[in-house]
C-alpha cells in the first residue's frame, strides 16, 4: 500500500456536542490575558520580555546580546587575517542570490601582489539591501569563505541609494576573519 | 432671555416638534455612541488579541506632547515645567503619580489612538477601483454593509423613559412595536452588500466570498429566526423596550432573581431560554461574519473573500461595517437575553422613584458596560476558536441549529402550559 490511512480519533457525544471544549478553550485564552496582563506570561525571560506579555518592547531593550550564533543579517564581505581580500570574484555568489541583490564586476589582480596565482578580484561588488533577503545563500556557495553573514539587523534607510551598498562599506562591515586560507599562496 | 425661553417651551410644547427635536437628539446619540463603539471594538479586538497571544498589542500610538511645543512648553521634558509652574516638588507624590501615568512623555491613551490613524491612513490611500469591475454595484456594495448595521440601530433601547413637563420619552429611537422584525429585517439586508461586493468585483475569489456569504447569512437569519421565537412566546411582544421592561421588574432572561422570576415555571423555563442563548449567540457570529464563520472572508482559502479587490475607504467601510454588526449583534443579545439597559435586582424602579433622569443616566452607563463585556466575548471568542470547515457550518445550521430551535419551541410551548 502506498498510503498510511490516519485513524481518525474517535469523538464522543460530549465532544460532539462542542459547549464543553469551547468552554476549556476559552479558559485556556483567558489564562493567557491574564497571565500577561499581570506581566507573568511563560517564557518572559527567555524573550527578554518587560510589561504586558512575554514581547521584549523593541527600541528601548535590543536583541543584539541574545542574537543566536547563525542569525542571518546583512551580508558583508571580509579579509583574510593576512589583510587580503578574499572574494576572487568567481561570482557564484551573484548567479545564487535568488533575490538578484548581488553585482560583481571582476578585475584582475596586480601580478605584484603576494598573491599573483589568484588572477581576479572584483573591482566592484555591490549588494542592494532592498533586494536582499538574508537567505544566506551566497554564504553557503561562496568557495572562498568571503562573504558572511553578519549580525546587523535593523537597516533604516532614508534614500533608495543608501541601500546600496559598495566594495569598501561592504569590507568596513565585515572585517577581518581568523583562519588562514592557503591555497593562493604563490609557493605552494 | 425670559422671551427666548418662553419661546422654547412654547416650540417644545408642540407634539409634533418636541417628537421631532427629542428625535433627533436621540439619533445623533445613538449614531456617537455606535460610531465610538466600533473604534472601540476594534482596539478591543487588537489589545485583546495581542493579551491572548502574550503580546502587548498595539501601545504605542499616543498624543505626543512635543507636538504642543510650539505652543510655549520649550523644555524636552513639558511635565518638569508644569509641575513647577504649579509649585509642585519635582519628586513629591504629584510627581510620581504623573510620572507613574507616564504623562512626562505623552499623554497616555494606551493605545486607543490605533484605530482613529489607522482610520486616517486608510482614508489617505490611494483608492483603486479596477478597471474590470461593475462600477455601480462596486461602489454600492460597501454602503450597503454599512448602512444596515447603522439603520437597526434605531429599535434598540438604551435606556427606559423619563417624564418631562412637555411629554414623555422613551429613549430607544424608534420606539417600533414590530422592533425586533425591523431588526433582522434590515440586517437581513446586509448580505447584498456582500453578494454585491462578490459579485462586481468580476473576479475569483471575491465572487466564491460572495457566494458563501450568500448561502451562510441566508441560512443562519432562518436559525437566528427560529432559535428567538420561544423568548417572543414568553415575553409576548416584539417591542424591545416592552421587552427590556419585563425583564427588568422579571428578572433577566438567563438571570431570572427577582420579581416573577423566582417562580416555578421561571426557572423550569431557564433551559429553553439557554439553549436559546447559546443558538442566537451562535446565528450572530455568524450574521456577524465573525470567526469561527467568516467563511465569506476566510484569508487561507479566498484571499481576503468578497473585499479582496477593494481598496482605501471602501475597504474602510466593510471594516467599520463588519465591527458595526458586530456591535448591534451584541446590542441584541444583551437586550433580549441579558435584561438590555437594566440594572437589576429592583434597582431601576427604586432609582427612577428617586429622580427618572439619574437613573436613565445608570441605565444609560449600564447597557454599554454590557455591551462592552458582550464585545469583549466576541473578540474573546474569535482569538480561541479555529474557523471552521465550510460543511461544518453548513451542517451547524440546518442540521442540527434548525431542528433545535423547533424543538425548543415545543419545548417552551410545553412548559409554559403544565407549569404554572
Ligand atoms: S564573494 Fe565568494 S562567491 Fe561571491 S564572487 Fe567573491 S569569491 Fe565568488
Ligand atoms: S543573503 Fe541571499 S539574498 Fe542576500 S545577498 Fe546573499 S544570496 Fe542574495
Amino acid at each position: 500500500m502506498s498510503y498510511i490511512p490516519i485513524k481518525r480519533p474517535k469523538f464522543s457525544l460530549l465532544d460532539r456536542i462542542y459547549v464543553v471544549e469551547l468552554v476549556k478553550g476559552l479558559g485556556i485564552t483567558m489564562r493567557h490575558l491574564i497571565l500577561s496582563l499581570l506581566g507573568k506570561s511563560r517564557s518572559k525571560k527567555d524573550f527578554n520580555g518587560a510589561g504586558i506579555g512575554a514581547c521584549m518592547p523593541f527600541p528601548e531593550q535590543r536583541w543584539d546580546a541574545h542574537l543566536p550564533s547563525y542569525y542571518r543579517g546583512a551580508p558583508t564581505l571580509v579579509r583574510g587575517e593576512d589583510g587580503r581580500e578574499r572574494c576572487v570574484s568567481c561570482q557564484l555568489c551573484e548567479f545564487i542570490c535568488p533575490a538578484r541583490a548581488i553585482r560583481v564586476v571582476p578585475g584582475t589582480v596586480d601580478p605584484n601582489s603576494p598573491t599573483p596565482k589568484q588572477e581576479k578580484a572584483p573591482a566592484e561588488f555591490e549588494i542592494d539591501m532592498l533586494r536582499c533577503i538574508y537567505c544566506g545563500m551566497c554564504q553557503e556557495v561562496c568557495p572562498e569563505q568571503a562573504i558572511f553573514l553578519s549580525k546587523e539587523y535593523l537597516i533604516t534607510l532614508t534614500d533608495r541609494n543608501q541601500a546600496l551598498r559598495h566594495k569598501e562599506q561592504l569590507y568596513q562591515l565585515g572585517g577581518t576573519r581568523k583562519g588562514l586560507i592557503n591555497k593562493w599562496n604563490p609557493y605552494k | 432671555m425670559e422671551c427666548f425661553w418662553t419661546w422654547c417651551c412654547d416650540v417644545l410644547r408642540n407634539p409634533t416638534w418636541f417628537y421631532l427635536l427629542t428625535t433627533v437628539a436621540k439619533l445623533v446619540l445613538v449614531f456617537a455612541v455606535i460610531l465610538a463603539f466600533v473604534v472601540l471594538s476594534v482596539w478591543i479586538e487588537r489589545r485583546v488579541a495581542g493579551w491572548i497571544q502574550d503580546r502587548p498589542g498595539p501601545n504605542r500610538a499616543g498624543l505626543p506632547l512635543f507636538l504642543l511645543k510650539p505652543f510655549g512648553s520649550k523644555k524636552a521634558q513639558p511635565l518638569s515645567g508644569l509641575l513647577h509652574f504649579f509649585g509642585c516638588p519635582p519628586d513629591g507624590c504629584i510627581a510620581r503619580l504623573c510620572r507613574w501615568l507616564r504623562l512626562d512623555r505623552e499623554i497616555p491613551t494606551f493605545g486607543l489612538m490605533q484605530p482613529c490613524l489607522d482610520g486616517g491612513k486608510l482614508f489617505l490611500k490611494q483608492e483603486i477601483t479596477p478597471s474590470y469591475v461593475r462600477k455601480f454595484y462596486f461602489i454600492l456594495a460597501p454602503m450597503l454593509v454599512l448602512g444596515p448595521p447603522l439603520v437597526a440601530a434605531a429599535v434598540v433601547p438604551f435606556a427606559s423613559e423619563v417624564s418631562t413637563p412637555f411629554g414623555n420619552i422613551s429613549m430607544c429611537v424608534a420606539n417600533l412595536n414590530i422592533g425586533l422584525l425591523w431588526v433582522f429585517a434590515v440586517s437581513g439586508l446586509s448580505v447584498y452588500g456582500l453578494t454585491l461586493a462578490g459579485w462586481s468585483s468580476n473576479s475569483k475569489y471575491p465572487f466564491l466570498g460572495g457566494l458563501r456569504a450568500t448561502a451562510q447569512l441566508i441560512s443562519y437569519e432562518v436559525a437566528m429566526g427560529l432559535s428567538v421565537i420561544p423568548l417572543l412566546m414568553v415575553f409576548g411582544t416584539l417591542n424591545l423596550q416592552d421587552i427590556v421592561h419585563t425583564q427588568a421588574t422579571d428578572g433577566w432572561t438567563l438571570l431570572p432573581f427577582w420579581g416573577q422570576g423566582l417562580t416555578l415555571q421561571r426557572w423550569v423555563l431557564w433551559i429553553p431560554m439557554a439553549l436559546s442563548f447559546l443558538m442566537f449567540a451562535t446565528c450572530i457570529f455568524a450574521e456577524a461574519n465573525r470567526t469561527p464563520f467568516d467563511m465569506a472572508e476566510c484569508e487561507t482559502d479566498l484571499v481576503g473573500g468578497y473585499h479582496t479587490e477593494y481598496s482605501s475607504m471602501k475597504f474602510a467601510s466593510f471594516f467599520m461595517g463588519e465591527y458595526a454588526a458586530m456591535v448591534i449583534g451584541s446590542a441584541m443579545v444583551v437586550t433580549l437575553f441579558l435584561g438590555g439597559w437594566s440594572i437589576g435586582f429592583g434597582a431601576d424602579e427604586a432609582l427612577a422613584a428617586w429622580n427618572e433622569w439619574v437613573a436613565v443616566l445608570c441605565q444609560f452607563v449600564m447597557f454599554l458596560l454590557k455591551l462592552l463585556a458582550f464585545i469583549f466575548f466576541f473578540v474573546w471568542v474569535r482569538w480561541t476558536l479555529p474557523r471552521f470547515r465550510w460543511d461544518q457550518v453548513m451542517k451547524l445550521c440546518w442540521l442540527v441549529f434548525v431542528e433545535l430551535a423547533v424543538f425548543n419551541i415545543i419545548l417552551t410551548a410545553a412548559i409554559l402550559y403544565f407549569v404554572k
